[in-house]
């Protein structure tokens, strides 16, 4: 049938709908995690997880409460190894290296792998030096270097418009969303190359939390991100690929347009639809 | 594999949805039922039955508008994620088809009602055939739908071929008759038109079938489909 005998022909693609499952995760891997078994004394948390998180792009981690996500989290920038008791068997691997190997400088380890956590930590000191505190961890600065690179931290992190001019006040009287973008500048402000995120809008309202999306975003043009969240409808927002755990196990691992549309598993299918919690 | 689902832990959702299958299967049924009495019209020179197919279209119409107006409503209170995202795209595209059925049908029974003011031409038994072919194809796939049936849906989709066939029969029939005798021209052109409005009614059909293969599956099924409409050509062949 020639095109002009069908001006009415009803329109039959999806689109956009339709994942295409490899291009969005074909990148080389930041870190690759590989049979990774972890446990909290007896009881086993993380079952043979294999997953590789892509350079500068955003992996979202979803699943019910206990499913061993945070658990991943924790793994991965040895979080752990301050707890007697609990222990990780594989490997992760970064750069060639395992870094849950015991003989790994845990300082220099989370200078590469930094994290944000479900509630704002601020220290209780100003905001120039939550954010200088970290850097002379690992660097000797002098005072305009370090200047400078505060103020790159908190221009990353979006909030060096609205702390700029009380750099010396208490970082105590920022607001909770204010409170959570200085953390992120602290954190990239020793210059990670990944970024952890637990949670990191679950404590602030809506606006905040786009903040930090909108964030996330932007920073995955340089940093490798990894974030756990309950909230499905940001994982989709903001990640490339998402891992779903379930009882310890990653159970599916896609581009989020896939996962969220027409996810292979059954399990998967029922979580994110909200058949089973 | 279509995945066998179990209740939503919110069970006003799983309502809601149940409503949505609902609708749109009332509104297949009323689809059907128009595209029938509208063959029926014609077949028995039934003004009065073309004119009650004219006044129903608008049930349809209406329907279609509480659906979409429920789906979105179900899009934004839900966030419905894979399955349920796709079924609930699926219920608004497949209300759209059949809204356009609808327009069909009444357009036929507009048609209808001039033709049989007119000499009587022929048999139209090739109509009747088409009309059934069709229906039974809208059918399927409506039941497809409301069954969450992806292999049914495909056997529709691949079914299309003798309507296209039997059209193509209908569409050189008219040309002869209008040949023969200039005074059939105004009723064999008005044929034709019905003929193409059914044929388009059956590829409504197939996207239907379409549409809920990618619904129950989660992937669509290839572009090509298979295809003998060949009344394009009917007077004069392309140069190859």
């Amino acid at each position: 049938m020639s095109s002009t005998d069908a001006p009415t022909a009803p329109a039959t693609s999806f689109g956009g709908m339709q994942a295409r499952s490899s291009a969005a995760i074909n990148q080389a891997s930041r870190i690759s995690v590989r049979n990774l078994d972890f446990f909290y004394g007896a009881n086993k948390a993380l079952k043979g997880v294999n997953l590789e998180l892509p350079d500068r792009q955003v992996t979202g981690m979803i699943g019910p409460s206990g499913c061993g996500k945070s658990t991943l989290l924790r793994v991965l920038n040895r979080m752990y190894s301050l707890y007697p008791g609990q222990r990780a068997e594989g490997e992760v691997l970064m750069e060639g290296r395992n870094m849950i190997a015991p003989d790994v400088d845990l300082n220099e380890l989370r200078s590469k792998v930094g994290m944000v956590f479900q509630k704002p930590t601020p220290f209780p000191m100003t905001i120039y030096e939550n954010i200088a505190f970290g850097i002379r961890l690992h660097e000797k600065l002098s005072k305009s270097q370090m200047d400078d690179r505060i103020e790159w931290a908190l221009s990353r992190a979006a909030i060096w418009g609205e702390v700029k001019d009380r750099l010396q006040s208490s970082a105590m009287g920022l607001s909770g969303g204010q409170q959570q973008r200085l953390c992120i500048a602290r954190t990239i402000a020793v210059r990670p190359e990944v970024i952890l995120f637990d949670e990191p809008t679950s404590a602030l309202d809506p606006i905040s939390t786009l903040k930090i999306e909108e964030l996330i975003d932007e920073l995955k043009r340089d940093f490798t991100i990894c974030i756990v969240t309950h909230n499905m409808q940001q994982a989709a927002r903001c990640a490339d690929q998402v891992a779903f755990f379930y009882l310890g196990e990653l159970v599916e691992v896609a581009p989020a347009a896939q996962l969220f549309t027409a996810p292979r598993e059954k399990r998967t299918q029922e979580y994110i639809t909200g058949r089973f919690g | 594999m279509p995945m066998e689902q179990g209740e939503h832990i919110v069970r006003s959702y799983d309502e809601q949805l149940r409503r949505l299958r609902d609708m749109v299967a009332r509104m297949g049924g009323l689809a059907e039922r128009q595209v029938n009495d509208a063959t029926v019209a014609l077949t028995r020179r039934d003004a009065t039955l073309a004119a009650e197919v004219i006044g129903r279209d608008a049930a349809l119409d209406q329907l279609e508008r509480e659906i979409e107006a429920f789906c979105i409503r179900i899009l934004a209170t839900r966030q419905p994620m894979a399955s349920d995202l796709r079924f609930i795209v699926a219920a608004m595209k497949v209300a759209h088809n059949l809204e356009r059925i609808g327009d069909y049908a009444r357009n036929g029974a507009k048609r209808s009602i001039v033709i049989a003011q007119q000499p009587a031409i022929g048999s139209l038994n090739g109509f009747t055939r088409m009309a059934r072919l069709v229906q039974e194809n809208l059918k399927l796939a409506i039941d497809a739908l409301v069954n969450d049936d992806a292999e049914a849906a495909e056997r529709v989709w691949a079914a299309d071929e003798p309507v296209d066939d039997v059209y193509n029969g209908i569409f050189r029939e008219m040309l002869t008759f209008m040949m023969e005798d200039p005074r059939n021209i105004t009723a064999a052109t008005h044929l034709l038109f019905i003929a193409k409005n059914l044929e388009r009614i059956g590829d409504h059909a197939t996207n239907i079938a379409e549409t809920v293969h990618y619904a129950v599956r989660g992937d669509s099924l290839p572009e090509d489909r298979p295809k003998a409409d060949a009344s394009a050509y009917a007077v004069v062949r392309p140069p190859e």
